[in-house]
């Protein structure tokens, strides 16, 4: 008998147009002292497993069959009356975002203390004692001044302690934590991780771990299940999931996980989502086609062998505040004395936390925003020095962008037919308005989303569909240069994977030039040819993308690598790595 | 043409499985405000064909008809189903003309508010910096007036200044832009908010980075996804700017009285309450509280259908 066991669940959300089913047939169990990880994509039905288990479905969703038993007994038919009694004292909830999983205007310790009063019956004195004593064991410094104190004066990290004390305080059996680090930086889940594994070991209590990233889930977890689709495709011991997975979407997820070691030619696997499978994307003869013909670059300089784009001394700063005597102004230097060229045909990569100006430099090359001081040189052309619309529009159309969020990068009242004929029409790029409607189809059926998406809009497409959109509409210009600001951040890993491998595809195809910006190290090994480090607005260390990994120069460079996920993918066998030269040297995880 | 068909019963098939629908169809006050509020709308549209009399014809006018009560009540005329006035004018179709009256000139009022208030929230909210100043805090004074005070001193302004003949030709027009200007802040303020919002989306910078101009991309980008709001609080201006006419009106600086309005006719009938006479003021009140009630209903009910987070 487990501690807790999940037989055949299965979920239901009746709407409108009929039932929809969001988990089904989902059998588990979960030993004391013993992690599950559950594992999938967003939309898998990985959150809704936890919610039905603690009776939390949001309405109106309800368990449509199937049984949960804690300890042996029937938990999921209770009253409402005792499965409040069973939450939080004998299940625990961590919840991915500790900012709302805490009351703003209440003390740790009275939080803490009401919980503790609730499910153990203590007196005042002894809950406080327990309070602080829960606060030590999560690792919380000072815990007897701590507890007094706000929700806001704890960072992100110490929050997600307290949320941890939160749900251990009434010594729950069985803990179920919802993308516990999600929410927080790479340094700081490395250690909530640690802890998690370690109160999980002390106290024998079962957890599920439900996360998307597959770094969690190779650091702690002890059994994985893998769910796609409403169901568990895989489920058995981590080392063997991650390894040697037997289903065939296990394998498209592990292989579409950036690796961090090795460069590969192509993500591998990934065409077993999102319905591609068997459709092979349109190859185009560019010679013949409006994508390659006329990219009148005019007198194209550049083929000279000098770089596209040459940026010198580049800086930019906002103001603070709105004072009006210049002297009580205060400005923000967002990007500083910033220098790097990238030549034709190269990725170059930057790399960097937020707000350090990664996307304020991809903004001033595209126009954006106006340099406070330096100079933006493309294609020989001093494109920072130009004012006028009549001057800019050429190098306009030859630079575009692909935003980080593709949910808010497409107007949502436009068919996708007017969003990718707008940059077309606006530069009077094609001759009569069926050619137009042609070139769109073409460039739709190019990004491998079919002709028939023109006449729809934004919102009829999932994330990874609408970057497609956005792709498509940069192409529209015929671009020499692409501009991209965490393309990929926003989706999840399966659909990140065919993204980046389209870009690849197109990059190859239209000799395309990219400056690719991430805060995620693994894509930019797997993208770049060259890589510059940002921190604080500055440059540190441009190099290039194999030397940068293997042999980094600055020690803010190393640092970040230091906290690279260490998820590695497949075992070798498992792949046919298309290396791209150097696989035998040292990998970064020896660097580490 | 196959084809075109095909896509006009698509859109008819959508809209009737839309959320808004499937709302409308779940709350019956709605229906019912919505059901007054047409039929007040086609009573006053239709007024020449399907009222009784014609109330502005002096040749059918009889005064041996005049003061007649309600056709239920002792002495009434079949003829006058709601009795008639001092000067034998059928109530009921008074009552149709003076609902077109202020129907019109609430909804030209709402239209000139949402011309001024969304054009200057667009170009605030947009340009920002000193002109989104300039602009916001000449809303901020003009909020500081009650909207019927400013319609008031336009009403008076353009009566000084107006020859009285003239004015008397212009009434009309001078009503729906007093009213259309004293309410014009609240959109402005709204569809400010939302132009920020959405010109710091990424679609209206990809189109900046196209090349695209100011003026296209407000057209074109911005004034579609934020024109939401602004349909709720016209319907709740529409029901508001038919009060405030008929406030107008009441006070006798609204419309001449050769064009009664529904505010015209419960002032006419006010002198003659407490003579025994009420139906000639009652009965156009009514027709107003219900005209401005359903409107006011469906305004609330636009309101939460169209806010994602009541759902």
């Amino acid at each position: 008998m487990s501690l807790l066991e999940i037989r055949d669940l299965e979920v239901q959300f009746p709407t409108r147009r009929g039932l929809f089913v969001a988990v089904a047939g989902v059998t588990l169990t979960v030993e004391p002292g013993q992690i599950l990880g559950v594992v999938g994509e967003s939309g898998a039905g990985k959150s809704t497993i936890g919610n039905a288990v603690i009776g939390l479905l949001e309405p109106p969703g309800q368990i449509g069959g199937g049984q949960v038993r804690l300890d042996g007994r029937r938990i999921d038919d209770l009253p409402d009356a005792e499965k409040r009694r069973i939450r939080g004292r004998r299940i625990g909830m961590i919840f991915q975002d500790p900012l709302t999983s805490l009351d703003p205007l209440q003390t740790i310790e009275s939080q803490l203390v009401e919980t503790i009063q609730i499910h153990l019956g203590l007196d005042l004195a002894a809950a406080r004692s327990r309070a602080v004593d829960l606060l030590r064991q999560v690792g919380i410094p000072e815990p007897e001044l701590r507890v007094k104190q706000y929700p806001h004066q704890f960072s992100g990290g110490m929050r997600q302690r307290v949320v941890i004390a939160l749900a251990l305080c009434a010594e729950p059996e069985v803990v179920i934590a919802d993308e516990p680090t999600t929410a927080l930086d790479v340094s700081i889940q490395a250690q909530i991780l640690d802890l998690l594994r370690r109160l999980c070991r002390e106290r024998s209590v079962g957890m599920i771990i439900i996360t998307h990233d597959m770094g969690v889930i190779a650091e702690v977890t002890d059994r994985v299940a893998v769910m796609y689709r409403g169901r568990v495709v895989e489920e058995g011991p981590t080392a063997k999931i991650l390894g040697d997975p037997d289903h065939a979407y296990t394998r498209a997820l592990i292989g579409a996980v950036p690796r961090p070691d090795v460069r590969l030619h192509r993500f591998p696997y990934v065409d077993y989502i999102e319905g591609l499978a068997g459709k092979p994307r349109a190859t185009l003869s560019l010679r013949e086609h409006w994508l390659g013909r006329s990219r009148d670059f005019g007198q194209a300089p550049g083929r000279d062998g000098g770089p596209l784009l040459e940026i010198e001394g580049l800086g930019i700063r906002f103001p603070m505040n709105n004072a009006w005597l210049p002297r009580n102004r205060r400005y923000l230097d967002a990007v500083q004395d910033v220098a790097f060229s990238i030549g034709e045909g190269e990725t170059f990569g930057l790399v960097g936390e937020s707000g350090s100006g990664k996307s304020t430099i991809a903004r001033l090359i595209t126009g954006l925003y106006r340099p406070s001081t330096g100079r933006i040189r493309f294609a020989g052309t001093e494109v920072s020095a130009l004012t006028r619309d009549r001057d800019l529009n050429p190098f306009r159309r030859q630079i575009q962008m692909i935003f980080q969020d593709p949910f808010s990068s497409l107007n949502p009242r436009l068919r996708v037919m007017d969003i990718v004929a707008e940059p077309i029409r606006f530069h009077r790029l094609a001759g009569s308005r069926r050619e137009v409607e042609t070139v769109v189809r073409d460039l739709l059926e190019h990004v491998g989303l079919g002709a028939r998406a023109a006449e729809k809009f934004p919102h009829e497409f999932s994330g990874g569909q609408r970057q497609r959109i956005c792709i498509a509409r940069a192409l529209a210009t015929r671009p020499r240069f692409l501009v991209c600001d965490e393309p990929t951040s926003a989706l999840d890993v399966s659909i990140q994977a065919q993204i980046l491998n389209l870009l690849k595809d197109l990059q190859d195809e239209l000799r395309l030039t990219m400056l690719f910006i991430s805060h995620d190290l693994p894509v930019i090994r797997q993208m770049c040819d060259r890589v510059g480090v940002m921190r604080h607005g500055r440059l540190l260390e441009i190099a290039a993308t194999e030397d940068l990994f293997e042999r980094p120069q600055h020690p803010y460079t190393r640092e970040l690598l230091s906290l690279m996920p260490r998820f590695d993918g497949l075992s070798r066998e498992g792949l046919q790595v298309e290396d791209s030269g150097d696989a035998a040297s040292p990998s970064a995880r020896d660097l580490g | 043409m196959a084809e075109i068909q095909a896509e006009t019963r698509g859109r008819l098939a959508s809209l009737a499985d839309s959320d808004l629908w499937h709302s409308f169809k779940g709350s019956p006050v709605t229906i019912a405000s919505a059901l007054v509020a047409l039929l007040l709308v086609l009573g006053a549209l239709l007024a020449p064909v399907v009222a009784p009399h014609n109330p502005f014809d002096l040749a059918s006018l009889d005064i041996m008809a005049a003061n007649l009560p309600p056709v239920w009540a002792e002495g009434g005329d079949p003829a006058y189903p709601l009795g008639t006035d001092d000067q034998g004018r059928d109530v009921l179709s008074a009552i149709l003309y003076g609902a077109r009256i202020s129907l019109l000139v609430g909804f030209a009022s709402v239209l000139l508010s949402i011309l001024i208030g969304v054009s200057l929230g667009l170009v605030s909210g947009y340009v920002g910096g000193r002109l989104d100043a300039v602009i916001m805090r000449v809303a901020d004074v003009q909020l500081s007036f009650p909207a019927i005070l400013i319609a008031l001193l336009i009403d008076g302004a353009a009566r000084g200044l107006l020859p009285r003949d003239l004015h008397e030709s212009l009434a009309l027009y001078v009503l729906v832009f007093a009213i259309g200007f004293s309410g014009w802040v609240q959109y402005a303020r709204t569809v400010r908010g939302a132009t920020m919002v959405e010109s710091r989306k990424e679609y209206v910078q990809a189109a900046q980075i196209i090349g695209i101009g100011p003026a296209t991309i407000l057209r074109r980008h911005i004034l579609p996804n934020v024109m939401g709001p602004v349909l709720v609080i016209a319907t709740i201006h529409l029901a508001i700017a038919i009060i405030t006419e008929a406030t107008l009106s009441f006070l006798g600086v609204g419309v001449p009285p050769t064009s009664p309005s529904l505010g015209t006719l419960i002032r006419f009938g006010n002198e003659y309450l407490f003579s025994g006479q009420w139906w000639i003021s009652i009965f156009p009140g009514v027709v107003l509280v219900l005209l401005v009630l359903s409107v006011n209903l469906l305004g609330d009910w636009l309101r939460d259908a169209l806010n994602p987070r009541l759902r």
